[in-house]
């Protein structure tokens, strides 16, 4: 979807809620679902569309882990680091991931664009742990860092597809 | 039309439920016997490291996968027997083909809160209904005064299932003798504690009884709206309850004039947004009004001044879900379970070191030892039980040797923990209470609103002592500077989340004083944990040479050629713990104090 019909679906959504400003966190949440991240164009429109200062909407931002202010990879790998996953390696496991990837620390995203490595808490399948989400659904549980170097190979081939298929991001 | 019953839970979708019920599908149509069975796909049944799970004739089925799903449906289905290799085995190794009632896992438990889970396909209202759902808001509406609801939930003796145990009833009166024309009641589904998902299997599993448990608070108090707090990492949960409410809604069980009475009251999901704190009542407020998620000083306390100041009725997932029972049976029939302070019963979710893990729902008062060995079967690996953790970043660890204490509100608060809301991490011999206490202290600095100083800077300076103890370059007195700042950010924190955020702390210290001790004078980390104290090192009588670990080490600290033996340089070592993952042959192990480059040591 390019940039534009993305604002038009922010719109349409916030007219579905009435331009509550009360709704200010869902809308958040569509915003990063269309465009994966919070420009600061996107966080404008928002204030302006709700009726509320732009420094109220960057001060919801700020204060929820949920939302990225920085860009982050098109493949989002997320590791749980919760309490289940971390007595059972998932430190680990993150580590193995950013070294796999070449990246110093979580956050960062690769130089073409398409991976970051993120830390999240926990995702409720504490029984699988330690337990990995990769881009929107797929889920990774029991996982060892001896795991790792298939699983980035086999994100790389989509990566590389998504690439050729010049899906815009 | 006999009923096959497929486990959709988020664990079991996770390990293949889906493609065990397409499977299924295709096998039921092959066979032509599509006509004679429904799938139903449930919430979660419970025994999450097992599954998926699928139920037909009673029978359970464990571990499945498409070709299993083909044997059972040509051997049980068509021929009638049962395939004895997908059937759960007892702890003594004997199959069984009614788990629910036979294995120990299951049968020990009394399901109230849980009492569709597994059962009922959550997508569907009429399953609920069948089930007896929204009997008790009936009921309620047509038989009972607001007043009367509220002393049935009172006399029940039902405690906040959140954490806290404050009583529901008292609660709900306090709500309902507030004059004011505008009310509200919430759900707190934000589940902030990392390593308890019993509120997400309800919510997936069971939404109905959570919109049910709502509307019956909201005509207690007499509120009008009500709003489910979820948080973002539940997307499935989101999911079903959407759904749910729009069929409640058609139904008549939510909106306008619930069930032809004049009582109306309807219900939005607002989304979190990731911050631990917002599961504390009063920044959930904040939170659901768009704010940041900072909390407040109470009193006054929601019921008196809640949502934009109006009084509202904050309760969490798992004490909703007990109300329309509590309606249905009656008050001194849930008293006959649980203990005269803490009645009823509890669902607690086992993780960590714990042969079992998955969710369980048992009379408070069980003792954590039934609850560990006898339900969740015992510690992998031959592993001995250290600690228990209960109530996450706001609780503390028991150790071992405090496991026949029962659990309920009072005794763990004795114990220096909390009940919290029900995840249960289960430690052993492998697990440093050091390193524990720093995790947790991690997240709390991590999670603070900054809003209160003891909290922002109490843990924060509280985390730096603990990460030095780890490094090997504690003090002595440091060990006592921490306790010190424990009870002053205990003491001295606006919220709950920096009042509690000392106990792990504070418990490590109570019943692990000497580790820390360890840790600080001989520079030892007594459970192999704290990466700064350790080094990996090759047995040489165990290595083969197979080359394995060689391969694996990201940083080229390994030397050695195939079929000889294979050396760590220690100034490479980044400590991953790769090569011992995969050598087969356990000739990698740890040892503490760590070893410098070319030092030996001595054979373990
Ligand atoms: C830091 C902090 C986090 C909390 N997180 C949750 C939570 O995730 N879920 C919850 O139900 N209660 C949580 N609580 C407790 C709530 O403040 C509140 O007591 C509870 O929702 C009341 O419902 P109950 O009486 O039914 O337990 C938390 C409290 C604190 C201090
Ligand atoms: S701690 Fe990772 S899923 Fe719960």
């Amino acid at each position: 979807m390019d940039r534009d019909k993305r604002f038009e679906a922010l719109e349409a959504y916030m007219k579905e809620i009435n331009y509550d400003p009360s709704m200010l966190i869902n809308v958040l949440h569509r915003a990063q679902q269309l465009f994966l991240w919070l420009p600061k164009d996107v966080m404008e429109f928002i204030a302006q569309k709700l009726r509320i200062p732009k420094s109220k909407v960057m001060g919801v931002v700020t204060f929820y882990n949920f939302f990225s202010t920085k860009p982050v990879g098109r493949i989002q790998i997320k590791v749980c680091l919760g309490t289940a996953c971390y007595v059972k390696g998932g430190d680990r496991v993150m580590e193995r991931f950013l070294e796999e990837l070449g990246l110093k620390e979580e956050g960062q995203v690769t130089p073409d664009g398409m991976f970051s490595v993120h830390a999240v808490r926990c995702v409720g399948a504490c029984s699988m742990a330690p337990v990995v989400l990769i881009g929107d659904s797929d889920f990774y549980g029991r996982m060892s860092p001896d795991k790792v170097p298939r699983l980035v190979k086999k994100y790389k081939r989509l990566a590389e597809q998504m690439v050729k298929e010049g899906e815009p991001s | 039309m006999k009923e096959i019953r497929v486990c959709a839970g988020g664990a079991c979708i996770a390990s293949g439920a889906f493609s065990v019920r397409d499977a299924l599908l295709k096998e039921l149509k092959e066979k032509g016997l599509d006509g004679q069975y429904k799938i139903v796909e449930t919430g979660c049944m419970g025994m999450c490291s097992r599954g998926p799970f699928m139920v037909v004739d009673g029978v359970v089925y464990a571990k499945l996968n498409e070709r299993a799903v083909k044997e059972i449906v040509d051997s049980h289905l068509v021929g009638g027997k049962v395939v004895e290799k997908y059937l759960m085995a007892l702890p003594e190794g004997q199959k069984v083909k009614e788990a629910f009632k036979e294995h120990p896992f299951f049968s020990r438990q009394v399901k109230i809160v849980t009492r569709n889970l597994g059962k009922i396909d959550p997508k569907s209202i009429d399953d609920y209904i069948d089930r007896g759902g929204y009997k008790a808001l009936e009921k309620v509406l047509k038989e009972m005064k607001p007043q009367d609801v509220i002393e049935e939930i009172k006399n029940s003796g039902l405690r906040g299932r959140g954490g806290a145990g404050f009583p529901t009833g008292l609660k709900w009166e306090f709500a309902a003798k507030q004059k004011s024309d505008r009310k509200f009641v919430v759900c707190n589904a934000d589940e902030g504690d990392p390593g308890a998902f019993m509120d997400r299997a309800v919510l997936e599993g069971d939404p109905h009884s959570v919109l049910e448990g709502m509307a019956i608070a909201a005509y207690a108090i007499g509120a009008q709206q009500g709003y489910i707090y979820v948080r973002a990492e539940y997307p499935l949960a989101i999911e079903r309850l959407t759904v749910a409410i729009d069929q409640a809604r058609r139904r008549g069980f939510l909106g306008k004039n619930i069930l032809g009475t004049d009582f109306s009251f309807d219900i939005q999901i607002r989304i979190g947004a990731g911050a631990f704190v917002c599961g504390e009542e009063t920044a959930l407020m904040a939170s659901i009004m768009g704010e940041r998620g900072q909390p407040r000083v109470r009193p006054p306390y929601p019921v008196e001044k809640g949502l934009w100041g109006y009084p509202t009725v904050i309760n969490n997932v798992e004490t909703l879900a007990n109300i329309a029972w509590i309606i249905n049976n009656g008050w001194r029939e849930f008293r006959k379970y649980g203990t005269e302070k803490s009645p009823g019963t509890k669902v607690f979710a086992l993780a960590g070191k714990i042969n079992n893990t998955g969710l369980v729902e048992v009379p408070l008062g069980i003792t954590l030892r039934e609850l560990i060995y006898d339900i969740g079967g015992g510690i992998p690996g031959g592993k001995k039980l250290k600690a228990v953790q209960t109530g996450g970043p706001s609780g503390g660890v028991i150790p071992a040797d405090k496991i026949d204490t029962p659990i309920d509100y009072e005794s763990l608060t004795a114990l220096g923990t909390i009940m919290g809301s029900g995840g249960i991490i289960v430690l052993d011999e492998d697990d440093c209470m050091v390193d524990v206490a720093k995790f947790f202290l991690e997240f709390t600095v991590h999670e603070s609103c900054g809003k209160c100083t003891p909290c922002r800077e109490g843990t924060r300076a509280m985390y730096e002592i603990l990460d030095r103890i780890s490094k090997g370059e504690g003090t002595m007195e440091d060990i006592d500077a921490l306790e010190e700042l424990a009870v002053v950010v205990k003491e001295t924190s606006l919220c709950g989340l920096g009042q509690t955020a000392p106990n792990p702390v504070l418990t490590t210290l109570r019943y692990f004083r000497e580790e820390y001790e360890i840790h600080v004078k001989e520079k030892r980390c007594p459970a192999k944990k704290c990466r700064d104290l350790i080094s990996y090192v090759i047995d040489p009588k165990a290595c083969t040479g197979c080359t394995a670990c060689k391969i694996v080490c990201p940083t080229g600290a390994i030397e050695g050629e195939l079929n000889k033996l294979h050396y760590i340089h220690q100034d490479l070592c980044i400590k991953c713990g790769s090569c011992m993952d995969v050598c087969r042959f356990d000739a990698v192990f740890k040892v503490s104090p760590p070893i410098k480059e070319d030092e030996k040591v001595q054979s373990s």
